[in-house]
């Protein structure tokens, strides 16, 4: 069962800030979902190995080589606001 | 017949023959997109500068003789969550609705590189997070067949525009059915290959271990030069497969005889509407006569698959947006007093309902005392549904199955009820748990609404499912029924 504080919780994790209506709603829309996909509980998975991932890979190397990238200036020509050639945000601390 | 509404290949014939122009057959699909646009919905941003300068270069080389490819000046629309080098690239979201991509992605730059025309980008639920395409931050998409329903989702934009001759093919991405739901919504061919056989480079992931980009077509011998163009190794993507490269038209025969294909008795259960079932009977009938073998069989897990699927991809989904911070790109919310207040701000103006759910689930599930309640379980229950596939692959060639339970549904009516929008993926999101290739193939009318029977196979055995489902399309008329509009 998820409580109304679970979703203040959750939605600080994820950085989210809810409305008190939106908390609401979604304290019953995860707790309608999670209760419907509880019968997957019952399903018996001991020895079972779990699959987080299709293709047996490793991981993937190749050479250190200097590649081509773009410029820096295309780098930072979608941010919302810069200064010089770095991403500026509000105050941290 | 109209301009717009041939296949590629027809439209190859015309231009090698120089019947007609790589412009002028430009020319014509931006008419009918001028003409059904309103009316669809299909694209958010149109780029017909682009697609005609592609045009007249395809142009220039027929006048000088050099050879093309099968795809070249081709208009095809590029689902909106693909990124495109210098063409704005939303993922349907609020949150990118300024985002101009420095690069493109691979399966852009192979299309491009064959000659084809760009025409737009495509329509979709937010982040691919949906089944209706009303989950897009801008509107949603109509389905051609009935304008007062859901074209499907996630890839409806893309799916819509192949139906209604707004562009020749388009590219999809599918994570729980997003290419195979919409293809047979609106009754078109659309194909999730193996996971890795088409590089994920430059798709705006949403869960990487299940997203996998794929073509719509109206045709399975479009499918099949989409595959051509878009397949392949790709260094770009460490979870790109190295695989042996074919040419898929080589499938293209009219030959089922002696194929083995199993119908997993779950996904024929009740809950599907009986007229859908009547028309997938029929489809499965079809093939028998055409000297296929077709019998039922089982996959045990089938009923866990759907909990594991929207599990599995909302632990995925929690990680993979959590870059949208409001530093690097995107939207930033105004007036926030310190830099974690400006990426609450910016995440909840800038995500919808949707998106917000699943990042909220996903995280929830990965979180402290939960983890091995939901995540590690369904990471189990995936073992066994993986597991099953194995079992029938042994024993036969394919799959068949309904797409869906339904045909397309009304606008508005599964907007409020989240997990009955969930359960619509049953039949297609165990497929991409398992990672194997599916196809929709258009297989009759539902009350005057397309169904689309979905064809699964072994990892990489794209050529048998195209061979299959070229023979079904031989032997039947659905691919050249069009909505009218």
């Amino acid at each position: 069962m998820i409580t109304k504080k679970d979703i203040e919780h959750v939605a600080l994790l994820s950085r989210l800030e809810l409305t008190g209506p939106e908390k609401d709603m979604y304290t019953r829309q995860l707790n309608d979902i999670l209760n419907h996909f509880q019968f997957l509980a019952r399903l018996d998975t001991e020895n079972v190995q779990p699959t987080a991932h299709v293709l047996p890979l490793q991981n993937v190397f190749r050479e250190d080589w200097v590649g081509r990238h773009i410029s820096r200036e295309d780098a930072l020509a979608n941010c919302p606001d810069r200064e010089e050639n770095y991403f500026k945000v509000p105050k941290i601390v | 017949m109209q301009l717009f509404l041939l296949t590629a290949h027809e439209m190859h014939d015309l231009l090698i023959k120089k019947e007609i122009s790589a412009e002028e057959l430009n020319k014509a699909v931006f008419a009918r997109i001028d003409a059904v646009e309103e009316q669809i919905g299909a694209y958010i941003t149109r780029t017909r500068e682009n697609a005609l300068a592609q045009a007249r270069a395809v142009d220039r080389q027929i006048r000088h003789g050099e050879k093309i490819s099968p795809l070249s000046g081709i208009p095809i629309a590029i689902k909106d969550n693909i990124c495109t080098d210098g063409i704005k690239t939303t993922a349907g979201s609020k949150i990118l609705s300024n985002f101009i991509p420095p690069y493109s992605a691979t399966v852009v730059k192979r299309l491009e590189a064959v000659g084809g025309a760009i025409a737009g980008k495509a329509n979709l639920d937010e982040f691919a997070m949906g089944s209706s395409n009303e989950n897009s931050a801008f509107f949603a998409t109509r389905n051609p067949w009935d304008t007062s329903r859901v074209p499907g989702g996630s890839s409806g934009g893309s799916a819509a525009a192949v139906a209604a001759g707004e562009a020749v093919c388009a590219l999809g991405s599918d994570t729980g059915g997003s290419i195979r739901q919409p293809a047979s919504f609106c009754g078109v061919v659309g194909m999730k290959p193996t996971y890795g056989a088409v590089s994920r480079y430059g798709l705006i992931a949403y869960a990487s271990s299940l997203d996998q980009i794929g073509p719509f077509a109206r045709d399975v011998t479009d499918c099949a030069l989409m595959l051509n163009a878009i397949c392949g190794h790709d260094p770009l993507d460490s979870t790109s497969a190295k695989y042996q490269v074919v040419d898929y038209t080589g499938f293209l025969t009219d030959d089922v005889r002696g194929m083995k294909l199993g119908v997993p008795e779950e996904y024929m259960a009740e809950g599907t509407d009986p007229a859908v079932r009547c028309v997938i009977l029929k489809a499965m009938k079809k093939l028998e006569s055409l000297g296929a073998v077709v019998e039922y069989t089982s996959l045990p897990h089938a009923e866990y698959a759907l909990p594991t699927y929207y599990l599995i991809a909302q632990a995925e989904a929690s990680s993979n947006l959590a870059r949208y911070d409001g530093v690097r790109y995107g939207m930033r919310a105004k007036g926030a007093e310190d830099v974690i207040d400006m990426f609450m701000k910016t995440r909840s103006q800038g995500f919808g309902n949707e998106v917000k759910r699943r990042i909220m689930l996903g995280t929830y599930v990965l979180s402290a005392g939960y983890h091995d309640a939901y995540y590690l379980k369904a990471l189990k229950a995936r073992t066994l549904i993986i597991g099953d596939f194995d079992r029938v692959f042994k024993k036969y060639d394919l799959l068949l199955s309904p797409v869906s339970s339904t045909t397309a549904f009304r606008i508005g009516e599964k907007m409020n009820n989240p997990l009955q929008m969930y359960l619509s993926d049953l039949c297609t999101s165990s497929v991409n748990l398992a990672g194997i290739p599916g196809l929709s193939i258009p297989c009759g009318l539902a009350g005057g609404l397309p169904v689309g029977l979905q064809l699964i196979g072994r990892p990489f055995d794209e050529g048998k499912l195209l061979r299959a489902a070229y023979t079904f399309e031989q032997n039947t008329d659905y691919h050249k029924q069009f909505p009218e509009l």
